[in-house]
């Protein structure tokens, strides 16, 4: 990190290296309904992050052995295409990958009412097109909408942003360039309604201050999540009555 | 069927129990339960370490080997940290490749160890682009009753506290063993802690039993200067941001207390902790 101070990631006047100001979020923008053969599906652009999520279910477990008798089981599938990053990556499921699954899974698992659906599984798959930093909350954001999608009821949705520290100032919605060089990472899920944090992770060196501060600006990014979800939703059921008003 | 509804009483229990500040083995919500450290116990490893909290039971073994850097950092050596679920440490476990619990755990205990710069990598290079040392911390699970997390977590920073590198030389193109040994290059001694949420309330350092019931797990790294290097929340229900507040506060007096452990119980074998 010695000579990063030849290419500056934000400048003197607090504007950062792709011309968003320390709180500022990257467009993004929300789409529902996007696959066929899914029971619920979603794609987001966030900035230069693609994502599409696909939901199946609840449909009957397989292996059935794996069925609970008194909940659905949830299961998250988060992978990179091997085209998405920089170098080529191995389509094989890297540790990173098995990691950021289970706790992809276990940040929209408290949304879901999963005691409707005994015995059956619900499968969220999730294929990052490419990636730019962030990709777990946007799958997750993602992710919730599919779910919505496939009409399974739900407490909330779940936003999720990440804030890093960059040159020393914390920073919303961090992107990978952020991410690469920047001090620490730590994203963050969260259903507003409900005032639960469904995932938080952290890497990186921060004080006790910092912490305190990050959390108060993911409560704030999550928020602007949550409205473009929202409205995402609007846009794609208003379609759908219009279309049910021409009849 | 029984599997889940034996917890699911157990759970009402330990609520109950709960709302008087107990627990269902007698400790408060705040007291950790016993610590036992004894390093050097495998001899023909670099570094290792055999740490006991209550009935779990962890060994972590340090090995070194000379490797290629990566592309990206190549004056540094390589840290890679693993972990193996033993079968004979829980009913529950099963033999074969590491599952995404033992992935899941390998990475926290990795990002608490990296991202306090526990070890200087940069002191690991052996010729610059071409040869560095390669770190491998690898964590036996021995006994599950609990918090494996902050035992793996402690199991593999004492082995690094107390392991010692092969000193190399360099003939021409030939990397050599001097035969010598050097100490590691130590910068920090971080802790991390755990707590479950069970119910409306935090227990620091669950037990197998409480974990079993929890609607969540929180681990927080802290770095001796007080600083927080890795946080991780597990398992599938929630936590409010005024409770992460809580939990962090816990966690950092707790951190604290173990450090002072881990150098008192260091310090009877080696008197190089923390030495760079």
């Amino acid at each position: 990190m010695g000579d990063s101070k030849i290419e500056r990631l934000i400048s003197d006047d607090g504007i950062r290296c792709d011309g968003r100001r320390l709180d500022e979020i990257r467009p993004i923008e929300f789409q529902l309904g996007v696959l066929k053969n899914t029971d619920g599906s979603a794609y987001v652009e966030w900035g230069k992050t693609k994502i599409l999520v696909g939901v199946m279910g609840p449909r009957e477990s397989h292996p059935k052995h794996l069925a609970l008798s008194d909940k659905a089981r949830v299961e998250a599938y988060y992978r990179m295409a091997s085209f998405s990053v920089e170098e080529w990556k191995s389509p094989a499921p890297s540790r990173r990958e098995v990691e950021l699954s289970k706790v992809i899974r276990e940040a929209l698992g408290p949304a879901i009412f999963v005691d409707f659906f005994p015995r059956t599984s619900i499968d969220i798959f999730i294929e990052v097109l490419q990636a730019d930093g962030s990709t777990r909350c946007a799958s997750i954001s993602a992710a919730s909408l599919a779910l919505v999608d496939a009409g399974i009821p739900m407490r909330d949705l779940v936003a999720s942003i990440a804030v890093g520290k960059v040159e020393g100032k914390l920073v919303l919605d961090v992107q990978d360039k952020e991410d690469k060089t920047g001090e620490s990472d730590m994203p963050m899920a969260y259903m507003p309604s409900k005032n639960a944090v469904t995932l938080l992770q952290m890497d990186g060196q921060i004080t006790h201050d910092e912490f305190l501060q990050s959390i108060e600006l993911l409560k704030k990014g999550c928020m602007e999540v949550y409205k473009k979800q929202k409205e995402a939703i609007e846009k794609h059921f208003k379609g759908a009555v219009s279309k049910m008003e021409e009849v | 069927m029984s599997q889940r509804i034996v917890p699911a009483v157990k759970r009402k229990q330990i609520i109950e129990l709960s709302e008087s500040g107990r627990r269902m083995d007698g400790r408060t919500l705040t007291d950790y339960r016993d610590i036992s450290i004894q390093t050097g116990f495998v001899e023909k490893a670099d570094g290792s370490s055999l740490v006991s909290i209550g009935g779990t039971k962890v060994v972590a073994g340090i090995k070194f080997e000379i490797g290629d850097p990566f592309p990206d950092i190549p004056n540094e050596g390589v840290m890679q940290v693993g972990a193996e679920f033993v079968p004979f440490a829980s009913p529950d476990f099963e033999p074969g490749r590491p599952d995404e619990v033992a992935v899941e755990l390998a990475r926290v205990v990795d990002r608490g160890l990296r991202e306090s710069k526990v070890l200087d990598t940069t002191k690991l290079c052996i010729i610059p682009g071409k040869k560095v040392w390669i770190v491998h911390v690898d964590v036996y699970i021995l006994d599950h009753c609990g918090n494996l997390i902050d035992a793996a977590a402690l199991a593999a920073l004492t082995a690094m506290l107390t392991a010692t590198m092969p000193e190399a030389c360099i003939e021409g193109d030939a990397v050599n063993l001097t035969g010598k040994r050097l100490p590691m290059p130590i910068t920090d001694i971080p802790i991390n802690v755990t707590l479950a949420k069970i119910g409306s309330r935090l227990f620091v350092d669950p037990s197998f039993e409480e974990e079993e019931v929890l609607d969540c797990r929180f681990s927080v790294a802290f770095k001796e200067n007080g600083m927080l290097c890795a946080i991780q929340k597990g398992e599938s229900g929630y936590i409010t941001p005024e409770e992460i507040l809580r939990a962090v506060e816990i966690a950092r007096d707790k951190s604290q207390e173990i450090r002072k452990k881990v150098v008192e119980a260091l310090k009877l074998k080696n008197d190089k902790v923390g030495e760079p």
